[in-house]
């Protein structure tokens, strides 16, 4: 028992000096850590002028330092979803001097809710939640709070709400998936014309209509070099799991599919397609330190546009759109860089050609001319776009000659199965 | 896997008489200290914070607004409630580690009737049929794996298990059958319109009919195992099946009537997190409760009184360490690692009231 005391002792005092050498370090990094609560006291004084220089010079202008935005995320850095919200969320705040709050790990529950009412409480002056089953929990809160703007990530119902604080947003990231396709495509030409089959695979997640909009935009971006290739798509039935993403990848090239692409954000696929040695299109960025051998680009959205344009609205006071939805021209599609060691030679100079092409619309992603659906050419599509239970069509798509995809609201709405694609499970 | 050279061990363990309340009270008091010490080097080493700065958000995220107590006091609420809808079970040596499973089948028949028959039938006759299924399903759900083990002994622990998997990917189906927009995999808030089929806010409290609720079960259940038959059936049972026999109890229909009360209260739990919280079903709806809430059990030693205050101190720390998380830009695993400490070291006090270490005295031997 002696020795039992003795240990406890001695516990107690490394205990109590390491109090005392905490007290000194704790000093600087609390101040550091606790820069969002001094902001906000900061501007209930308003005593100290702003430190950033770049502030609109206008009468009915607020201060950035007065405003707050917090961000509501699924998970935390450790999801290259999240990460990738994230990031544009820390820039955005920064570039704009702006407070910023977080909730990490939030779920798709009522504490989503509770976290965003917990955020206005913080004095947040926006709300963004990051996920798709945030939204109805967001529109709750937003109904609640009606001075506070509530935004959210590729949601479906703000353009039929009518409720002035709550938006949704999404980008063409089609267009990205397009040009990811190109690049895909050139590097199919190379293996077909050494003697491959032009098949190439995809692993989705549901058979929803973001999924099923971007394999096809992808699918017709590897057309667009290789007219004769066709696609396989497995479904895994979960926006994240690792194991059944890279079960999913192994079914495709098992079946004989030479490149891949994935819509699901874990390394699954990717890391898949490495040990198989075959080539791989990602998605959300870029996994060539994993995978060296295999990766050829990926394309993602940066929600830093977006947020600096949420935050710039609030600081003028201007209304911000329901629906708004980032483009290439905004800087909100982007693709990573090309690795060089398996696309094949002169992919970046034809990705900048298709790039300007989708720019000025010389080329469109759903061009009906480069589609069939059962054989026969598809002329029109009435798109679910208005979210109802029934799934009602409600809104005709095709017109002049294309389909309108993230026209008629940000979120994709695509959802037609083309020929050349056959999908080997249903997940919905 | 006695070692060749049949040394005695350096300690060995041993049980003890309980000590005396104080004594109990003592060592659980010095097991926070000590956790509270042990979590302050752990956070002051790897982040560089002031673990007294750490602990104070952890207070204020918990109970530091109005709102933050009223998201406590529900969360503790929901937590004690699958407590002690499990505690029945327990008390009988039936390890039901299906909560999980019966709260979500209760929940989705909550959501099922919400959906189906919301707007279609007057709002009490919804609620009743709402509350009704939620019981039904979840005492269905408890009284599958009680018949087998009453019939075969088939193992209740890995029943109860399965049963969760059943449930979920029950739920993980019909979610997607029914998600709005189509194929997205979420039903979304059902009725967020009419607002038909949830609870009503009192007072401008959305959670109070709710604390109400599971207050009364709580005091029922209470007085149900230490004051009636049925709760000394089932301490017999528990302690031993043949004395329980041989004393003239059914012990397989005391089992099976158990089982089907845990089960009815884990449905009425789904109830009030569809009815009164979530207003929608998924698979995340129990939130992985169904299994903290049997440490809650065990740490109050089966007493559903001292449950409120171990379902407390567990929900507090949850909110807590989200906060720290939020507060200090800290990845969420290190909330966890703070909560894990303090729950190791207050179950580990347990451990030092039951038994004792002996150490071994140098040179003289000791017969094991």
């Amino acid at each position: 028992m002696k020795k039992f005391v003795s240990m406890l002792l001695a516990l107690v005092m490394v205990v109590s000096l390491a109090a005392c050498g905490g007290s000194q370090t704790s000093a600087e990094s609390a101040v550091e850590e606790a820069v969002v609560e001094a902001a906000v006291e900061k501007a209930v004084a308003d005593t100290t002028p702003a430190k950033d220089t770049e502030v609109v010079e206008s009468e009915d202008a607020m201060d950035p330092s007065d405003l707050t935005f917090g961000f509501i995320f699924l998970h935390d850095e450790n999801s290259t979803y999240d990460r990738n919200f994230m990031e544009g969320a820390k820039a955005a705040c920064e570039n704009k001097g702006v407070n910023y709050l977080e909730k990490v790990g939030i779920p798709e529950t009522n504490e989503c809710y509770e976290a965003a009412a917990d955020l206005v409480d913080r004095g947040a002056d926006i709300v963004f939640a990051d996920s798709f089953g945030h939204e109805s929990f967001i529109l709750q809160a937003a109904q609640e709070f009606p001075e506070v703007e509530f935004a959210h990530a590729t949601g479906t119902m703000a353009h039929t709400e009518n409720l002035p604080n709550f938006h949704n947003a999404f980008a063409d990231i089609y267009q990205g998936r397009y040009l990811a396709g190109v690049a895909a495509g050139m590097k199919l030409k190379e293996l077909v014309d050494a003697g491959a089959e032009p098949k190439v695979g995809y692993v989705g997640a549901f058979t929803y209509a973001e999924v099923i909009s971007g394999y096809t935009a992808w699918f017709l971006g590897v057309r667009s070099i290789v007219p004769e290739a066709t696609m396989e798509v497995q479904f895994t039935g979960s926006w994240y799991d690792e194991a059944l993403e890279k079960e999913a990848a192994q079914t495709l090239i098992n079946n004989g599919a030479v490149l891949l692409s994935q819509h699901a954000d874990s390394m699954g696929a990717p890391t898949a397609c490495e040990e198989a040695g075959i080539p791989d299109v990602s998605y959300n960025g870029s996994t060539i330190d994993a995978c060296p051998n295999t990766f050829i680009v990926s394309s993602r959205i940066d929600w830093t546009p977006y947020f600096e344009y949420l935050i710039d609205c609030v600081l003028n006071g201007q209304a911000i759109p329901a629906d708004w939805c980032g483009s290439i021209e905004t800087g909100s599609v982007v693709l990573t860089d090309v690795n060089s060691n398996v696309a094949v030679a002169g992919t970046d100079e034809k990705l900048a050609e298709v790039e300007a092409g989708l720019i000025d619309g010389s080329i469109k992603v759903f061009d009906c001319n480069n589609m069939t659906v059962e054989g026969k050419p598809l002329d029109s599509y009435m798109a679910d776009v208005d979210t109802d239970p029934n799934y009602e069509k409600d809104t005709e798509a095709i017109s002049d000659g294309y389909f309108h995809e993230s026209e008629y609201r940000s979120a994709p709405y695509f959802d037609v199965m083309i020929d050349g694609i056959t999908t080997l499970n249903a997940m919905f | 896997m006695n070692s060749k050279t049949h040394k005695d061990p350096l300690f060995h363990i041993s049980r003890k008489d309980p000590p005396v309340w104080w004594k109990r009270f003592g060592i659980r008091i010095i097991a926070v200290i000590l956790a509270l010490v042990l979590a302050g080097i752990v956070t002051l080493l790897l982040t560089k914070l002031n673990p007294i700065d750490v602990y104070l958000t952890m207070i204020d995220g918990a109970v530091g607004t109005k709102r933050r107590v009223w998201a406590l006091i529900q969360k503790t609420a929901m937590l004690l409630i699958i407590a002690v809808a499990i505690t029945p079970a327990f008390r009988m040596r039936f390890w039901n580690i299906g909560a999980e499973g019966q709260v979500l089948i209760g929940g989705f028949a909550t959501a099922v009737v919400m959906l189906k028959l919301g707007g279609k039938v007057p709002t009490p006759v919804l609620f009743i049929i709402m509350v009704v299924s939620a019981i039904a399903a979840g005492a269905v759900w408890g009284f599958i794996p009680a018949f087998f083990k009453a019939k075969s002994n088939t193992n209740e622990t890995l029943f109860t298990l399965m049963m969760n998997y059943v449930a979920i990917q029950l739920i993980g189906y019909f979610v997607l059958e029914w998600s709005v927009p189509k194929g997205s995999g979420q039903i979304g808030i059902i009725n967020q319109k009419t607002q038909e089929g949830w609870i009503p806010s009192v007072g401008g409290n959305a959670y109070l009919v709710n604390v109400i609720v599971v207050a009364a079960i709580t005091i029922a259940i209470a007085i149900y195992l230490n004051r009636t038959k049925h709760g000394y059936e089932i301490a017999v049972v528990g302690d031993s099946q043949n004395t329980a026999r041989y004393i003239g109890i059914d012990v397989k229909k005391v089992i099976i009537r158990t089982m089907l009360l845990s089960g009815a209260i884990c449905g009425i739990a789904g109830f009030l997190l569809v009815s009164g919280q979530d207003h929608t079903i998924t698979k995340d709806t129990a939130g992985g409760n169904g299994f903290t809430a049997i440490m809650v059990a065990w740490l109050a030693k089966f007493n559903p009184l001292w449950m409120i205050l171990t379902a407390f101190i567990i929900c507090f720390l949850q909110k807590g360490a989200g906060e720290i998380a939020t507060m200090f830009n800290l990845n969420l695993a290190f909330a966890d690692i703070i909560t894990g400490i303090i729950i190791f070291f207050i179950v580990g006090s347990e451990f030092f009231i039951d038994y004792k270490i002996v150490f071994r005295k140098s040179g003289k031997e000791v017969a094991a």
